[in-house]
């Protein structure tokens, strides 16, 4: 086990490398220069802030000067300085921002993962039943319904409407008032709407691949075999084939990141949550080129990170990729 | 001769028996069909100009007048949805049509060549996998100015890595197949070997792939309208309309429902459309 993580992280490198190549390549993609070229005019850049970009990109080097200049700055997680008028370095405001976006994307998670495979498995158990026929129509809207809309609505019911859950924010606005437990409460209730507007996408595409894969299984030689030999239905379908089901979800739940990782944005700025996606959507309005540049290398490397640990996962429980046939 | 070097013949009656037992590709087959049909008609069947200004008609709800109510300037809602729909449509197809021409010409060129490129290729495809790919499509939004152009462009230039994948897998799979055995040694070229026999053959899964695409664009533009990013003011789209009903809210439900409705039913069209012929062209999946 411990080879094949070694294996894997080395073989990261690589990838790193190329994610970093191409953001860089991403900063010199506006037209002629580097991305300060056409911003001596726009008066959200003040020129101050085109000097600092220069100094930091080092623009007035050769590109592969620049580039290595970069890494090695990359290397010690120096992201530069916020063009805002704070000048904070990116890597603090990014990690301030941090926990909302990593607890509503696990949240979501778990979600996902708690209610698609009960209903990949029931789909495929009674496969052509009625029960399965409802439930995949309702998983093919559940799939096409943009989320923010399915927010939008969510908030206007139960929100506007009914009162039952606050639509914006992350605290109420007497949190400094309440008692500890009262907090995790309020914090609770300001985070269902979000993970359940985040996971809807990702809970019909995992549904849907569990039902397809339960239903190979099913179909598996060594299921017909137990079969034959007498073992009873229930412990085949939910012992035997499930297990077997399962592991590739792993897989696609370490592929679902970037997604979820992406999608924050919509969600954080429809529930105005003070989280990464709203802070790179801020950047983006304000053109803070070097918060947008940090987060798009850190959503990568964290995509990244959640790869390996699909993988390292799907490994711990499969001895055949372990022990690799390659 | 030619017939023999499909793996899959379009004409076949298997074909059309797969259609029979697909209703919900039907059905798919005709959202798709009424929403293109009414987003071409938009001109002659939208009730009103949908950049027309009436400051008396702010935020109508829906009447016979304004079928869908009216906004916070007093356009019809109804209008601007027909219209939303040319935009999101051409959005789509031409995003799905530069993500095809990248993905099948990288994913052939893997395929074919195999070995070093292959390796080469797949290895660019996995490291733009590992960007989120909204936060890819709106860091380079940030850097050029938002205009429809420019989306289709960036959806189209962050959306071809699937399709690749599928390709080269496809061609590796039909590589060891005779009748491609069979036209190597007869001497084709590499280009006429990939053009002639082995892109057809991978037609069905390449289809599948841009119907599923255009959905995907069709979500992508409107999350980009909704967050102000994408087809801008006053020129009308899904997402923009939207963004205004999150203003209002409190005021004006029906500027959130229908817009979104409307994203709703097109973008299950192309999925339920998609998966359907998914099943037609790969029948083992379904058995």
């Amino acid at each position: 086990m411990r080879r094949y993580a070694l294996k894997r992280l080395i073989g990261m490198l690589p990838l790193l490398l190329g994610i970093t190549m191409i953001s860089f390549a991403m900063m010199h993609l506006a037209p002629g220069e580097p991305a300060v070229t056409g911003q001596e005019f726009n008066p959200k850049v003040s020129s101050q802030d085109i000097e600092r970009l220069r100094a930091y990109y080092g623009l007035d080097k050769p590109l592969y000067e620049q580039y290595w200049h970069w890494l090695k700055r990359l290397a010690v997680l120096d992201f530069g300085e916020s063009f805002s008028n704070d000048h904070r370095p990116v890597l603090d405001k990014v990690m301030e921002r941090l926990p909302v976006t990593l607890w509503i994307n696990i949240l979501a998670m778990i979600l996902i993962l708690s209610v698609a495979i009960p209903i990949g498995v029931v789909s495929a158990v009674k496969q052509d039943s009625w029960l399965d026929r409802i439930l995949t129509v309702v998983v093919f809207i559940a799939f096409a319904i943009p989320s923010f809309w399915l927010g939008l609505l969510l908030m206007m019911s139960l929100g506007v409407n009914l009162h039952w859950l606050p639509i914006s924010g992350i605290h109420d606005y007497s949190w400094q008032q309440m008692g500890f437990w009262q907090q995790q409460w309020d914090f609770l209730k300001h985070l269902i709407l979000p993970v359940f507007v985040s996971a809807i996408g990702g809970l019909a595409g995992m549904s849907r691949f569990m039902r397809t894969g339960m239903l190979e299984v099913i179909r598996a030689d060594y299921i017909t075999t137990a079969r034959a030999m007498g073992v009873p239905e229930h412990s085949i379908r939910y012992r035997l084939a499930l297990k077997n089901a399962i592991l590739p979800v792993v897989t696609l739940l370490g592929l679902s990141i970037p997604g979820l990782i992406g999608g924050s944005v919509i969600v954080e700025y429809l529930f105005s949550l003070p989280g990464m996606g709203r802070l790179f959507y801020e950047a983006i309005l304000a053109r803070d080129y070097t918060v947008v540049m940090g987060i798009t290398v850190m959503g990568a490397v964290l995509t990244l990170i959640g790869n390996l640990i699909a993988d390292l996962a799907y490994a711990w429980a499969d001895p055949r990729i372990r022990h690799g046939q390659s | 001769m030619r017939g023999q070097t499909r793996v899959f013949d379009m004409g076949s009656p298997d074909m059309w028996q797969a259609i029979k037992t697909q209703p919900l590709m039907f059905v798919g087959a005709a959202i798709v069909c009424v929403v293109a049909i009414l987003a071409v008609l938009a001109p002659w069947i939208a009730p009103y100009d949908p950049t027309e200004i009436n400051v008396k008609d702010i935020l109508m709800p829906p009447s016979w007048q304004h079928w869908c109510g009216t906004d916070t300037l007093g356009r019809d809602v109804f209008s601007r949805m027909l219209y939303g729909a040319q935009i999101s449509l051409s959005v789509g197809f031409v995003a799905v049509g530069l993500s095809m021409a990248i993905g099948v010409a990288l994913g052939a060129w893997a395929g074919y060549a195999g070995g070093r490129v292959d390796m080469l290729i797949m290895r660019s495809t996995d490291m733009v996998l590992c960007f989120p790919t909204f936060f890819l499509i709106l860091a380079v939004i940030a850097f050029l100015e938002p205009s429809i152009w420019n989306i289709m462009i960036v959806i189209g230039l962050t959306s071809w890595m699937g399709v690749t994948r599928l390709v080269r897998a496809e061609f590796l799979s039909l590589r060891e197949r005779e009748f491609i055995l069979a036209a190597k040694s007869l001497g084709a070229s590499p280009l006429r070997m990939i053009w002639k026999y082995l892109l057809p053959n991978a037609m069905g899964p390449i289809m599948v792939s841009a119907v599923l695409g255009v959905a995907g664009a069709v979500l992508v533009e409107s999350g980009l309208s909704f967050l102000g990013l994408g087809v801008q003011p006053p020129d009308p789209s899904w997402g923009n309309i939207l963004t205004e009903g999150k203003d209002n809210i409190q005021l004006a439900w029906w500027l959130s429902l229908y817009p979104g409705l409307a994203i709703l039913i097109t973008v299950l069209g192309y999925n339920l459309l998609g998966e359907g012929l998914r099943d037609v062209f790969d029948p083992k999946l379904k058995s």
